[in-house]
């Protein structure tokens, strides 16, 4: 029986990889069979070589974030290790690794989210188009007004759908009626809502279906119009065509914004991202051009997660 | 390595079953639940007929006794007669009223901020905690104290008066609105609040226009629920706002109402006081009954939509 679904499994990856990187001729290592009887196997400590500020490739182009020596705790558990990343300017970085393994910290630390809750905290530095963001004299809403993040529970607000996308517009701007209307048209088209909400913009948010409700965040998150968008799983509620609409909603918002996004999914990690980063128990492993990461990765802990040994 | 093969197989090795379920299963305690359930229901059936009993007796003569009054007498166009001649009961309608009205605008706004401060505010601070405690008191606080305790306050040296009795409302209506303001925005899941920070918002922004607006039905609710408490209410009112025989609209003197008005009339001898008290019970047990489907219906639609 779990022969049957794994065999399934690998086999509709290997289409759909292919479709989408075609140019790939080395073969992808998601094309391996998955390793299924040993999965349970997950390594304390994986067979790795700890990444320091130096091992951050040198063919990465300019950076729009750059997080140096960063460590976070919750309390007195540490959940970052010492984590250095570039993250490409208008570019799609994807994080992967198995549960637990500091992404979705990692992508909260990038808007500070963390400081809404005691006992958290970070230390090292993350510098977006140079300025450390970790400073004590940053304003974080006008932070958090520049990067934006779409969350894995789509979270529409008590209000109509045109409300929700002008909500963190009419936070910062002071746009007219018809800019305003605009500005809204002009979201809720990059988000691929548009059509299927247009004559019932005065509806409540909340009426629409799940994957509608999550492309309406995204389209909140986009209406700012944020330098970088934070996708913390954004995909893992929804069903596959609604996923499939978000995934091209990435393809075209790369063109203006640099995008982060954490995916349990490896194939999506694959399909959308131009740059990922693998980290495992708060480290770090190994970061690289996604093409590079899933072919020949440096590292045998990376190689091994993706091949499915564990995770 | 092994270890971890050996469970795996020992997992997908087949159950050793010998025979069907229907030969298998324990019939005799299956049976015994079976009655053991029946029991239970059977006595939980007959409790809610006990207690629905006696509700309904007691609506029944309310309804019966109280439209003979409503009916025989000039109850909202004529003011609480004296002993052995007709009337009505205009003059503690319109004090209920105001009462009510001026007890739950001083008490509701102070109830809804406190709950708004400490669901979103208090974050486990000490002033959170004891408010919280202080509160969960004063819910649980006899009315006749409260009342005592504005008798002392406001009426003691001066005078019974409308205005007594509308704070010795506001302090039973605070609480319940504490209460239920705090529960209601707890309700809001943080994934919302966190989204909304996200976009920058500052927080007495996130607070007024996204938890509020969420948790607006409960809220309302609460309200209701807490003005339905109060139109009911003796026993602060019998201290502070005292009656009046006669028509007023004066908070500052003493002021008639409905439930000071049945405790008068009912312990009196005289016939048509007793028809009046009846009607009384029923406009106040009428307004209740309305009161709580208003918030019944305001809160379940929330919960539908």
């Amino acid at each position: 029986m779990n022969d049957v679904i794994s065999k399934v499994r690998t086999k509709t990856t290997v289409n759909r990889f292919n479709e989408t990187t075609s140019d790939q001729t080395k073969g992808s290592l998601l094309n391996r069979p998955m390793a299924t009887s040993s999965q349970m196997e997950q390594p304390d400590i994986a067979s790795l070589t700890k990444q320091t500020r130096h091992d951050i490739p040198k063919n990465m182009p300019a950076a729009k974030m750059q997080i140096r020596d960063l460590s976070f705790y919750y309390g007195d558990f540490q959940a970052l290790k010492n984590i250095n990343i570039d993250i490409p300017d208008k570019k799609v970085t994807a994080f992967i690794g198995p549960s637990g393994c500091g992404k979705s910290t990692l992508l909260r630390t990038f808007n500070r989210m963390y400081d809404l809750y005691p006992g958290m905290r970070a230390e090292g530095t993350i510098n977006l188009d140079g300025n450390n963001i970790l400073g004590k004299d940053v304003d974080v809403n006008l932070l958090r007004a520049q990067v934006g993040m779409v969350f894995q529970k789509p979270t529409p607000f008590p209000m109509s759908i045109y409300d929700n996308v002008a909500f963190g517009v009419r936070l910062y701007e002071k746009l007219s009626k018809s800019e305003l209307d605009h500005r809204v048209e002009w979201a809720l088209k990059k988000s691929a809502l548009w059509p299927e909400v247009k004559d019932k913009l005065k509806a409540s948010g909340l009426s629409l279906s799940g994957g509608q409700q999550q492309r309406l965040c995204i389209a909140r998150s986009v209406a700012t119009k944020p330098e970088v968008l934070l996708l913390d799983e954004p995909t893992s509620a929804l069903d596959p065509i609604s996923t499939g609409a978000i995934e091209d909603l990435i393809e075209d918002l790369k063109q203006d914004y640099t995008i982060a996004i954490v995916t349990h999914n490896m194939q999506q990690a694959a399909r959308v991202s131009d740059y990922t980063v693998y980290m495992y128990l708060g480290d770090m492993i190994e970061m690289g051009e996604t093409d590079q990461i899933f072919t020949k990765p440096a590292q045998t802990a990376t190689e091994d997660y993706i091949t499915g040994r564990y995770g | 390595m092994m270890p971890a093969n050996n469970a795996t197989n020992t997992i997908n090795a087949p159950l050793p079953v010998k025979t069907s379920f229907e030969g298998r299963y324990n019939k005799h305690l299956y049976n015994k639940r079976r009655w053991a359930n029946k029991l239970g229901l059977g006595f939980a059936m007959s409790a809610m007929v006990f207690g629905l009993f006696w509700l309904f007796w007691i609506l029944f003569t309310l309804f019966v006794e109280g439209f003979q009054g409503i009916v025989q007498l000039p109850v909202f166009t004529a003011d609480t007669p004296p002993p052995m001649s007709a009337g009505g009961l205009r003059n503690a309608i319109v004090g209920s009223i105001m009462l009510a009205f001026s007890g739950l605008f001083i008490g509701a706004p102070i109830g809804l901020m406190t709950g708004i401060y400490l669901s979103e505010f208090s974050q486990g601070s000490m002033l959170g905690k004891v408010t919280r405690f202080l509160n969960d008191i004063l819910l649980s606080a006899p009315s006749i104290v409260i009342g005592l305790f504005i008798y002392a306050l406001m009426v003691k040296g001066q005078s019974f008066s409308g205005w007594a009795g509308a704070l010795a409302l506001a302090l039973i209506v605070i609480p319940v609105v504490v209460r239920t303001t705090e529960n209601m925005l707890n309700l809001v899941p943080n994934s919302i609040r966190e989204a909304a920070y996200a976009l920058g918002t500052p927080k007495w922004k996130m607070v007024t226009q996204v938890t509020i607006k969420a948790a607006r039905a409960g809220l309302t609710t609460g309200v209701l629920l807490a003005f339905a408490r109060i139109t009911g209410e003796t026993a602060p009112l019998l201290f502070t706002a005292l009656n009046n025989q006669y028509f007023s609209t004066d908070m500052s003197q003493p002021i008639a109402n409905l439930p000071n008005t049945i405790y008068q009339f009912a312990m009196s001898p005289y016939d048509n006081w007793h028809t009046l008290a009846w009607a009384a019970a029923l406009l106040i047990t009428t307004s209740v009954l309305v009161l709580n489907i208003l918030a019944r219906f305001i809160g379940g639609r929330s919960q539908s939509r």
